[in-house]
Parts: structure tokens; C-alpha cells; sequence
């Protein structure tokens, strides 16, 4: 720990002396007639005026031009405002985006599950193991979600009757709605998780199986307990994007009567004839709700990826202060090189 | 004296048609440190690896403390052992690695804490209390906490070390365990792997590091093109050898 305190300065000089305009010039070089003497460079932090970047001045000017546009645009259609106002909070709708909340994680929680289940058995050595997953993948990922969400609401077709030896009933009641989204969502989204786990432990050193069997792990707890955490870096980001788009995805569900999100601005919408209002309301929600899950995704990142590095960059927060701060204070050494993990 | 740790009797190994061993005999005695040297591709390395079975044998036996590696034998026949008895063999083998291959996410003390807990079942507590007690003895003591990332070449590679030894094994093996360090940082590990020699652990090392074997090794291999050319005690062998191909190799790197 002490040693990687010292090092620390390291990296902070040279951004400095870096930063500078050729603070030291060779000694050999035969010596400009301006170069200070050697020996007379002063040793403190190097204060430069930084360049001036008026291209990003005059670019901001424009965008926040075409932007006064477009609002003023809005402003001026054949929008109901209030009405956006009085259903963005309409117990309809908030109901629907729980709804569409609930869905998506319920889903999401079977597509990782599975994904994982599917990607191990996948790269098993048993055969019967990895072809059984390769076929899984082959169906779910070789059909769309639509089609298969009315597979599920439509079981009752074929099979009437739900009968699993201890428990039966009539399959149009266990088929519920909600049931034939969570089938229907999960288990093609296991398809495509199983190809990102896949890829998640494939990128795992293979030292690391060799040290953890040289300790006498076995192959299960190798898998658990050293490739899949260190998979799990690779596997989150991609996986946070997988959960955004099943935020929006879920809306298909609407196809199949479950109470969600977009069904619910649908049924108002035909109600009230507020066709684009209540458009505006729902994608106000989806841009919440998704906006909510980047940010629990870009922690969730932060903490797989310890170990991995010296230090992680600053969160938005860190950052955004350091930037206000930079304007004020000219040198921004402080905020490259702002915390170590320990 | 009696059975010999390790005995190796006409062992092959090939990957395809690349054949890599063609034929080892030899005997590893207890409580001695016996080097492989070679040039590389020579095969010591995969003879090391063979002997805890990351690498199956094509022929041959190999023998670890009177047991065959991987198989059971019944009558004239032999049977793959599963995995789980492959995982409880190795279990007394340590193993260190020339890329150390330390697990990145935990630190040097979950790391060496890491197979007592889950395949001793030692408990957490004492697990922890050894691999601090282990962490001190090659030095790291004030690196408990530390992640791989913010450790050292030869940092890392004495975690390696406490980390193979955790496990009480009655035999490690060291495969060119200071060939990935920078110059100046092989003599701390090749410290504790001395300390470990003189606590009369039985030990196989691969190195390149002729001074370590000379000084601390009692017997030495050369190998080349997958067989054992010369064999003696290290001195004999470094200062006085008597095949050509031997001393070709020795004047390249002494």
C-alpha cells in the first residue's frame, strides 16, 4: 500500500510537465538562445494558460439555437399540454409503469438466471449438455418475442389443460397475461444473455481455471467462485443494455392484454381521443425509468470492476464537479488523479 | 530410502502429432528440490504440468507419492479417475505459475484463504488467520489487503507461494516462477523459495535461474527434445557437463 502512495506523484508530474510547453529543453540540443539555463527551471507546478477552444463556444451556440427551434415548434403544435400535465401522474399510468417495472425485472431475473444456465452448458464438455443449449438458443433467438408472446397466451390451444402430475388446472387461468409476458420476455431474453455470458467467460484468462484446479477446486467451483465473477465485468455492461431494451421491449406486451405501461396511455388515449398527449406521457415514464436503470448500471460496473485496475475513474458527480471547479482554477491536475481504491 | 515422491517411467506426452515428451524416466526423492532445466520447448514445462495432471499423459506412468496421476489401475487395466479424485490428488500438489496467476477480484488474502475455505472446508476465521500467518512469512505481511493489480511482479508471485501453500501440500511445483519478474525482483521470490527448500520441502523447479539451482538445487534435470539428456547433482552437472548438447545450452546461459 505504502509503495502505491509513492508512486502516486508519478503520474501527476508528468501530466504536468507534459501539460506545459516543453518546460525542460535538452540539454544537447545546442541550446536556443530563449531556453532558460539549465539548473534555473523553477520546480514548481507548471501554470500555462490552457488552450482556448472557441469551436466548442460557437457548436454550443448553434445546438442550443436548433433547440430553442424545436421547443418553439412544440410550443406552437396541436398539443394539449395541461392534459400531458394532468396524466403524467394519473393512477392509470403510474400503475402501468410499475407494471412495466415489475415485468421487466421479473423477466430480466429468468433471462440472467437461464443465460448463465444456458452459456455453462453451452461450453460444458458433456454434448448432450451443449447441444441442448445450442438448440434452446437456436429457437428463442430465431423467432421474434411477438410471435412467442402469443405462443404463451395461446398455450390453452393445445395444451387446455395444465397438468404437471401433483398440481393441474385449467390453462387459461395459469396462462394469465403476466404469465405469458414473463415467459415470453425471459426465456428469449435468456437466448441472448446466454450468448453474452458466454462471451463474458470466454474471455476469462484460462490461467486462471489451471490455478484454481491446481488447488483442487473442482470444475462447478472453479466456475462459481473464480471465472464467473471475473465473466461478470465483461458481462454487465452488455447486460445493462439488454435491461433498458427490455423496459421497452416489454411494451409488446401490451399485444397480449397485460397491464402495462403502453397499454395503459392506449386505453386512456382511446378514451379521451388524446392520441399524441398521452404518447408524450408514456415516453416521459420509459425515459425515466431507463434513465434510472443507467445509473444503477454504471455503479453496478464500478463494483465488478475491482481488482481490475489501480483506481476507477471518477463517477458523473466527481467528474462534473472537477469540470466546474476547472473553470475557476486553471490547473485540473487534481481531478485525473482524484481517489485510489483500496 | 523409501517410495520416492515422484517417479516418472516412460512418460510421453503428445499434442496432435507434435510429440513433446518422448520418454522421461526419472525419480524426484523426498524433501529434495530437483530443477528442469532446458531450452525452451524442451518439454519441462509440460512434464511439470503433467504431474498434477492439467496435462493427461500419452504413455507411460507417472507416479506421485506411490498413487498414479489420474488413473487407478485394476489388474492390467486402467481406469480415467473423475474429476472430483483429480481435484482431491492435486489438492497436495502446489502450484506456482510463471504468469502467477493470482484470481484478480480478491485480494492477496482471499486469494490465499481462498481453497482452505472452499475445498478444505476450513472455516473462515481460521483460513484467515493461517493466510495472514502465511502472507508474514513471505514477506507481504503489510499486503493483506491489497488487490493483484496493486501488487508487484514478485509481490504477486510470493502470494502465488503462500497462496500454493495453504494447502499443506506435500509437494510443489514451481513452473519458471521468476522468468515473468523484473531482474531485480527474482531474489525476493527466489528467497522464500530458498526458506521453503530448507524447511525440507519437496520441491520441482523449472527455472532458468542456474545460480538458484547450483546453490539450493540436489539434483538436476536437462532436458531437450522431450527427453532427459543429462541428469546429476546440480554442481556436477553446471560446472563439468558431459554431453555436447549440455554444455551448448550451459554457455548460452551461464
Amino acid at each position: 500500500m505504502s509503495d502505491i502512495r509513492d508512486q502516486e506523484p508519478e503520474p501527476g508530474k508528468a501530466a504536468k510537465s507534459g501539460a506545459g510547453p516543453g518546460p525542460v529543453p535538452p540539454v544537447s540540443a545546442g541550446g536556443p538562445p530563449a531556453g532558460p539555463p539549465v539548473g534555473k527551471v523553477p520546480p514548481e507546478a507548471v501554470k500555462a494558460i490552457p488552450v482556448r477552444h472557441y469551436g466548442r463556444w460557437i457548436s454550443a451556440a448553434v445546438v442550443l439555437f436548433l433547440l430553442a427551434l424545436l421547443v418553439q415548434a412544440f410550443r406552437n403544435a396541436d398539443i394539449a399540454w395541461e392534459v400531458v400535465g394532468e396524466y403524467l401522474d394519473a393512477e392509470t399510468v403510474v400503475e402501468g409503469a410499475l407494471n412495466t417495472l415489475w415485468i421487466t425485472l421479473c423477466s430480466m431475473l429468468l433471462g440472467v438466471v437461464l443465460g448463465v444456465v444456458l452459456a455453462v452448458m453451452r461450453l460444458s464438455a458433456n454434448p448432450v449438455l451443449s447441444s441442448v443449449s445450442y438448440a434452446y438458443i437456436w429457437f428463442f433467438r430465431g423467432t421474434p418475442v411477438l410471435v412467442q408472446l402469443f405462443l404463451w397466451f395461446n398455450l390453452a390451444l393445445i395444451f387446455p389443460v395444465f397438468d404437471i402430475g401433483f398440481y393441474e388446472a385449467d390453462m387459461n387461468e395459469v396462462m394469465t397475461p403476466f404469465m405469458a409476458a414473463l415467459l415470453g420476455l425471459g426465456l428469449n431474453e435468456a437466448a441472448y444473455m446466454a450468448e453474452i455470458s458466454r462471451a463474458g467467460i470466454l474471455s476469462v484468462d484460462r490461467g486462471q481455471t489451471e490455478a484454481a484446479h491446481a488447488l483442487g477446486m473442482s470444475g462447478a467451483k472453479t466456475m462459481r467462485r473464480i471465472v464467473l465473477p471475473q465473466a461478470m465485468r465483461v458481462i454487465v455492461p452488455p447486460t445493462g443494455n439488454e435491461f433498458i431494451n427490455m423496459l421497452k421491449t416489454s411494451s409488446l406486451a401490451y399485444a397480449i392484454q397485460y397491464q402495462e405501461l403502453f397499454l395503459a396511455g392506449r386505453n386512456i388515449s382511446s378514451r379521451t381521443l388524446a392520441v399524441m398527449e398521452m404518447l408524450i406521457v408514456v415516453s416521459v415514464w420509459y425515459l425515466v425509468l431507463t434513465t434510472v436503470f443507467s445509473i444503477g448500471q454504471y455503479y453496478l460496473e464500478r463494483y465488478f470492476a475491482r481488482g481490475s485496475d489501480h483506481r476507477l475513474p471518477p463517477t458523473p458527480l466527481q467528474r462534473i464537479r472537477a469540470q466546474l471547479t476547472s473553470f475557476r482554477v486553471r490547473s485540473k491536475v487534481r481531478g485525473a488523479s482524484g481517489e485510489v481504491t483500496v | 530410502m523409501s517410495e520416492p515422491m515422484v517417479r516418472a517411467e516412460q512418460v510421453h506426452k503428445s499434442f496432435g502429432p507434435v510429440k513433446v515428451l518422448r520418454g522421461i524416466d526419472l525419480e524426484v526423492r523426498r524433501g529434495e528440490v530437483f530443477c528442469l532445466v532446458g531450452p525452451s520447448g524442451s518439454g519441462k514445462s509440460t512434464f511439470l504440468r503433467c504431474i498434477n495432471h492439467l496435462e493427461q499423459i500419452s504413455a507411460g506412468r507417472l507416479w506421485v507419492d506411490g498413487r498414479l496421476v489420474g488413473y487407478r489401475q485394476k489388474g492390467r487395466k486402467l481406469y480415467e479417475m473423475k474429476e472430483r479424485e483429480v481435484a482431491a490428488q492435486r489438492r497436495d500438489i502446489g502450484m506456482v505459475f510463471q504468469r502467477f496467476n493470482l484470481f484478480p477480484h480478491m485480494t492477496a488474502v482471499e486469494n490465499v484463504m481462498e481453497a482452505p475455505v472452499q475445498v478444505k472446508g476450513v472455516p473462515r476465521a481460521r483460513a484467515r488467520e493461517r493466510a495472514v500467518e502465511l502472507l508474514e512469512r513471505v514477506g507481504l505481511g503489510d499486503k493483506i489487503r491489497a488487490y493483484p493489480a496493486q501488487l508487484s511482479g514478485g509481490q504477486q508471485q510470493r502470494v502465488a507461494i503462500a497462496r500454493a501453500l495453504a494447502m499443506d501440500p506435500k509437494l510443489m511445483l514451481f513452473d519458471e516462477p521468476t522468468s515473468a519478474l523484473d531482474p531485480e525482483l527474482v531474489g525476493e521470490v527466489l528467497d522464500v523459495m530458498r526458506q521453503l527448500a530448507e524447511e525440507g520441502m519437496t520441491m520441482i523447479v523449472v527455472t532458468h535461474e542456474m545460480g538458484f539451482a547450483r546453490e539450493v538445487g540436489d539434483s538436476l534435470v536437462f532436458m531437450d527434445g522431450g527427453v532427459v539428456v543429462e541428469a546429476g547433482h546440480p554442481r556436477e552437472v553446471l560446472t563439468d557437463p558431459r554431453h555436447e548438447r549440455t554444455r551448448a545450452f550451459l554457455s548460452k546461459v551461464l
